[in-house]
């Protein structure tokens, strides 16, 4: 096959990504978007199998077969409440490969058709690949270990924040310094094994030190952000390959995970650089201890059961709390139960809300609610006001009406208003404040009924007494 | 103003342009399908997979190479994994009444 077959058969690839993402403007021509994304894929893969067809290729096809089967077989197992652990741990692999390949091209450029040595231009390329790859790699273990909850086992996998003194000093410093190598790099007369090794150790520990001081209530920005990320590493690989397919995937990659953490940002009313920053969070529980001793009024499952049975239109604000208690099928049971005596049902989703972004409306997919039922935040505000009654399963920060009120912490940050509603029904495992640390005026409300105790167990509760 | 264009030059108007149509694209994507968005955005940026074959398909077989069968198998995961719980994703939200009707902007 000639450069010019082959190129073009990445174009038809290129095209065929970009379709995949266009499909996902909605739910009906979603799947066939995926189908496209496939094609691409499969597409590029045959190429270039092509093109090494007088090489190893016996070993691509082992490899290939033997990370096939294992990708298979975790999108077949892993439960959707998991989600967030799988991106985060896919990221990760894109940084490794990345750094990998990068590590290759110095090893031996003749077989990507390059120079050797390399020139100045494509170790530039290069450099920018690896040390993008590097923190996405570390970046995105420290994020999964923080996901997947393993805090409690080692220190740097903490959902707390973790912070020291002098912590951005330090990052500011091993950047300078890893940029210090890398111009080393760039300037060697051989292959420039030394600064460039040690520029990719840096890069790794940069990784770890970026994310360690994020706090669990940020994971949203940091899984898009890392996403972001692993988008421009491969670019950065296809800068130094100079391959245009790689470029545009990566860019379309790298792009998305931009803008979806730009959303998620303003959906916490908080900059991009005090995310990134940290440390929200440390402050945990000492904002709701000065408060003075105010009562809640708490009912059981069979009074939320009574409340809403009799109500004409009920909104389920489902949260964090939701998924952690895999709630999903037995809300999606009380709210049949519901509609069949003829009480109007609806879903009101944060951004923010769950771990990942989009992470409820997926959850509530998979219980199969209906997606006509399920409404994003600026779509249900208004409706507040005219419903009768609202459950608030395991959310808090993003129901929090202190968001109104000028000098605290979440002042600005967009709410879903269901104080607005006639009653709301707020389910939480016990009174700990949320991720922001804050206390919650919405729950002494007197309209309010806390109704404590683990969201599954309450809601089956519900169902039982809804019979 | 002679003489031909460097590569490097061409990967940045390709980078420049896809980057304005990745921005555009993605402004269209549905908030209920940011998690398959970025399941599938994992699996695309797996293509770095060509970059690992070619790292991987030398003849002589040098420890170079075998990075580079490492990251073949690693981006295997991803392409695998990532289109097909992405087609998992999607097929929940298929199930029953599929009006035209969406829940974002």
């Amino acid at each position: 096959m000639s450069a010019n077959q082959l190129t073009l058969w990445y174009l038809i690839a290129s095209v065929c990504f970009i379709l995949a993402l266009k499909g996902l403007s909605s739910p009906t021509t979603a799947r066939r978007g995926n189908l496209f994304g496939m094609a691409g894929m499969t597409i590029a893969v045959l190429t270039t199998i092509a093109v090494i067809a007088r090489g190893r290729v016996d070993l691509v096809l082992v490899a290939m077969l033997a990370g096939g089967s294992l990708g298979a077989l975790v999108a077949r197992r892993v439960q959707m409440t998991q989600m967030p652990e799988l991106v985060a741990a896919m990221h990760s692999m894109v940084g490794m490969a990345a750094v990998l390949i990068a590590i290759a091209v110095v090893n031996n450029p003749g077989a990507f058709g390059e120079h050797d040595p390399l020139p100045a231009g494509n170790r530039l390329e290069l450099f920018i690949g690896t040390f993008v790859g590097a923190i996405t790699f570390s970046g995105s273990v420290i994020a999964f270990g923080k996901l997947a909850g393993l805090g409690k086992k080692f220190r740097l996998f903490s959902s707390a924040p973790v912070v020291f003194k002098g912590q951005h000093l330090l990052n500011l410093l091993l950047a300078l310094v890893m940029i210090g190598f890398g111009i080393a790099f760039f300037l060697a007369q051989d292959k420039g094994w030394p600064p460039y090794l040690v520029m990719t150790a840096i890069a790794f520990v940069l990784g770890v030190l970026i994310i360690i001081p994020i706090g669990g209530a940020d994971m949203p920005v940091v899984i898009s952000m890392l996403n972001s990320y692993s988008g421009w590493a491969a670019a950065g690989i296809g800068f130094s390959l100079n391959n245009s397919m790689l470029i545009i995937a990566g860019s379309l990659v790298g792009s998305s995970g931009a803008i979806l953490s730009y959303i998620m940002c303003k959906a916490m009313n908080r900059s991009f650089f005090s995310v990134i920053l940290g440390g929200f969070g440390a402050a945990e529980g000492s904002a709701a201890a000065g408060g003075e001793q105010k009562t809640v009024r708490s009912g059981s499952a069979d009074d939320a059961a009574f409340l809403m049975a009799n109500a004409e239109s009920v909104i389920i604000v489902p949260g964090y709390g939701l998924a952690v208690a895999r709630a999903q099928h037995a809300v999606k049971e009380m709210a049949n139960k519901l509609i069949e005596k003829g009480v109007s049902v609806r879903y009101a989703i944060h951004p923010v809300a769950g771990r990942m972004p989009g992470h409820m409306n997926v959850l509530l997919a998979e219980a199969e609610v209906p997606y006509d039922q399920v409404f994003e935040m600026d779509d249900i505000n208004s409706e507040f006001g005219s419903t009768d009654v609202v459950l608030v399963l395991g959310a808090n920060d993003v129901v929090n009406p202190l968001a109104h009120e000028k000098g605290s912490p979440i002042y600005g940050m967009p709410i879903l208003e269901v104080a607005k509603a006639r009653t709301v029904l707020v389910n939480k495992r016990s009174m700990a404040a949320g991720y922001a640390g804050l206390d919650n005026p919405l729950f002494y409300m007197d309209k309010t009924m806390m109704v404590f105790g683990d969201a599954k167990k309450v809601v089956e509760d519900i169902v039982k007494a809804l019979d | 103003m002679s003489g031909t264009v460097d590569p490097t030059i061409i990967n940045l108007v390709v980078f420049v342009l896809a980057v304005f149509v990745g921005y555009h694209v993605i402004w269209n994507v549905t908030p209920a399908l940011h998690t398959p968005l970025m399941s599938v955005t994992n699996a695309i940026s797996s293509v770095i997979i060509v970059g690992a074959i070619l790292a991987a398909a030398p003849a002589e077989t040098d420890f170079g190479s075998w990075l580079g069968v490492i990251a073949v198998a690693l981006a295997s995961v991803n392409v695998a994994g990532g289109f097909l719980v992405t087609q998992r994703m999607l097929e929940m939200f298929k199930k029953k009444q599929p009006k035209e009707k969406e829940g974002g902007k």
